[in-house]
């Protein structure tokens, strides 16, 4: 009972995906800002990976006489509080920047998805109190709800990323659930559920599948926000404890030397800035490719 | 109408009671003892012992779930752990300061925000669009409290224009006015960023609804379509985006009072959070709690002003 319909659908099914794809891919191409946004994060991803080649010095080495010297050749944005290069510590903390960034959206991703799932799918009590928890949870503000958990976790990188991931399940949750919905009365779903497939599978092999592109459109979206509550956090003094370089904790610090020495707080804030408008204008061509009334 | 409120204002409850329930868990699944984090490693047991006391922790934890509703329900948030004075009177002197702030920034924001939307979704695809919407992405880019710094620097460090440090209290409203401005241009300007796109694609649809090109086909000039025809409907997606919105400028505020040194809610919960504070904390935490739900029933209620079939619901 199984060979005849996968006889007869193996044929159409792989073009269909191949061609499906390659009208997303024109569409994202034709998209300059998603484009030009896509190679930024190329960039950003690689200014990571490579920063021990690219950074002139040591970003943790100090030098007291050389304090908060401008900028010069040797170091072409000077010099902080405690004499280390501002420009090797702006490259590697696009290292933390990303770190965090990606595997918060991953970790919460994953929970918050199957939290939406399973609501959507069981419905009943299951649905009213998981859902019920992600709109309270949804309903405050991402940095008081990181600063929270931080508070109640203690520092370090991956209680950060923990605290930030935190903040994504219910986000992700709400758009799994919603997705869930409509898919569970569609006639595949029911189809398979008829043959007597197990829920687990049904939802693995059937559900996940089918939420998937939607999800890591928002992904992209998302970790542009997880980027920027790190450096918000950090520069509370919540984050990565010092002296590991990140960009928000020295926008903190350099905001004493505001006047006298800019470039120690504006120069990182540019990195900043620059990474998550990369994320987010990647986010909004993929948008744009699923949802083209949305776009242009 | 007053019932449909006294309605929506019942219902507030069991939300208010959920968010309560998870402060509360989430304060309490701290690992290791509040006491000790409060004073150190190297406390004596008598010490400890006295704080936990004082703290309710030597009670089972479903009395001082209890002891916490019922505190709640009397007014009273508990003192705080450092400075010993009840954290109301310390909530209370400074939430003048968050309201004030949040207030103008909500005016900023909307008073931008909607005629920039509008006028990118009319000029669709034009420079003017692209312009709008790129602007817009940069803004949603920058967390407060960079836009906040790049301001402090030009207006106040190199013009002199307004002062870096906005303390200046109610007795002076001129000067007060005078201190908020930067403040409440760096909380504006972000939550300007997402009024603006919000508005952009809300009109969108509208745009392309029958109605307004039957009335743009019968001749009537292209503004009073725009204001009578698609904003009215299009400001009922927008109203019920705010609460999003008002969320938005709750967790700016923390950054811009952090960034300009403002007294204010924000400020006393990143002071709490770093003093170890954990009760303070807490009652800045229910205190939110409290304007959320609020804003949240008040919107609702905008809501079914600006849309009268919602009230049949």
């Amino acid at each position: 009972m199984t060979a005849t319909p996968s006889v007869t659908m193996a044929p159409t099914a792989p073009i269909a995906v191949i061609s499906e794809r390659r009208r997303a891919w024109r569409a994202f191409a034709r998209n300059r800002s998603a484009v030009v946004g896509l190679m930024l994060v190329i960039l950003i991803i690689l200014v990571a990976v490579f920063a021990p080649v690219l950074a002139p010095h040591n970003p943790l080495t100090q030098s007291v006489p050389n304090r908060l010297e401008g900028p010069s050749r040797d170091y072409l944005l000077g010099r902080d509080a405690y004499g280390r290069d501002v420009l090797s510590r702006i490259i590697y903390g696009t290292r933390i920047a990303l770190q965090v960034g990606i595997f918060s959206v991953l970790l919460g991703g994953f929970a918050g998805t199957a939290i939406g799932v399973v609501a959507g799918y069981f419905g009943g009590k299951t649905e009213a109190v998981l859902m019920r928890l992600v709109d309270v949870l949804l309903a405050f503000p991402d940095l008081i709800m990181g600063l929270l958990v931080m508070a109640v976790l203690g520092p370090g990188l991956g209680k950060l990323i923990l605290a930030i991931a935190f903040t994504m399940i219910p986000r992700f949750a709400r758009i799994a659930y919603g997705q869930t919905l409509v898919l569970k009365e569609r006639e595949f779903v029911e189809a398979s559920h008829a043959l007597g497939q197990r829920t687990g599978v049904i939802l693995y092999r059937h559900i996940a599948p089918n939420i998937a592109g939607e999800l890591v459109v928002l992904a992209s979206l998302w970790t542009a926000s997880a980027i920027r509550l790190e450096a918000s956090l950090s520069f509370i003094g919540l984050g990565v404890p010092p002296p590991t370089p990140t960009w928000g904790q020295m926008i903190r610090e350099g905001t004493v030397y505001l006047s006298s020495l800019p470039l120690l707080s504006l120069a990182p804030g540019v990195a900043l800035l620059l990474t998550v408008f990369a994320f987010n204008l990647v986010g909004d061509g993929l948008r744009d490719v699923l949802d083209p009334r949305s776009g242009k | 109408m007053l019932r449909f409120i006294f309605k929506r204002l019942l219902l507030g409850i069991p939300t208010l009671f959920a968010v309560l329930t998870i402060i509360f868990l989430l304060m309490r699944v701290a690992p290791g003892d509040p006491a000790y984090a409060v004073l150190g490693d190297y406390a004596t047991d008598d010490a400890v012992a006295a704080l936990r006391t004082q703290m309710g922790l030597d009670k089972p934890v479903w009395q001082q779930y209890l002891d916490y509703l019922g505190g709640i329900l009397q007014g009273d948030l508990g003192d705080s752990l450092v400075t010993r004075q009840p954290a109301w009177i310390q909530i209370r002197t400074v939430l003048p300061y968050t309201l004030e702030l949040t207030a103008a920034a909500i005016v900023i924001a909307l008073a931008i925000g909607i005629p920039a939307g509008m006028l990118s979704a009319v000029r669709r695809n034009t420079f003017v669009d692209y312009f709008v919407r790129v602007i817009s992405l940069a803004g949603l880019s920058a967390p407060a409290f960079y836009i906040g710094l790049l301001l402090m620097y030009f207006l106040s460090a190199k013009a002199g224009w307004f002062p870096a440090i906005s303390t200046a209290g109610f007795d002076d409203p001129l000067e007060n006015l005078h201190a908020l401005v930067l403040p409440a241009i760096t909380l504006g300007l972000v939550e300007t960023a997402y009024v603006t796109r919000m508005t952009r694609s809300v009109m969108l649809n509208v745009l392309s609804d029958d109605y307004v090109r039957t009335a743009r086909a019968k001749g009537l000039p292209s503004r009073m379509v725009m204001v009578r025809h698609a904003l009215r409907p299009g400001l009922v997606p927008i109203v019920a985006l705010t609460g999003v919105f008002v969320i938005g400028l709750i967790g700016g505020s923390v950054l811009t009072e952090e960034v300009f040194a403002r007294p204010g809610l924000g400020k006393l919960m990143v002071g709490a959070t770093t003093r170890r504070d954990y009760t303070l904390l807490q009652a800045i935490m229910v205190v939110y709690a409290l304007i959320i739900v609020l804003v949240n029933i008040l919107v609702d209620i905008i809501y079914t002003l600006v849309d009268p079939r919602m009230r049949k619901r």
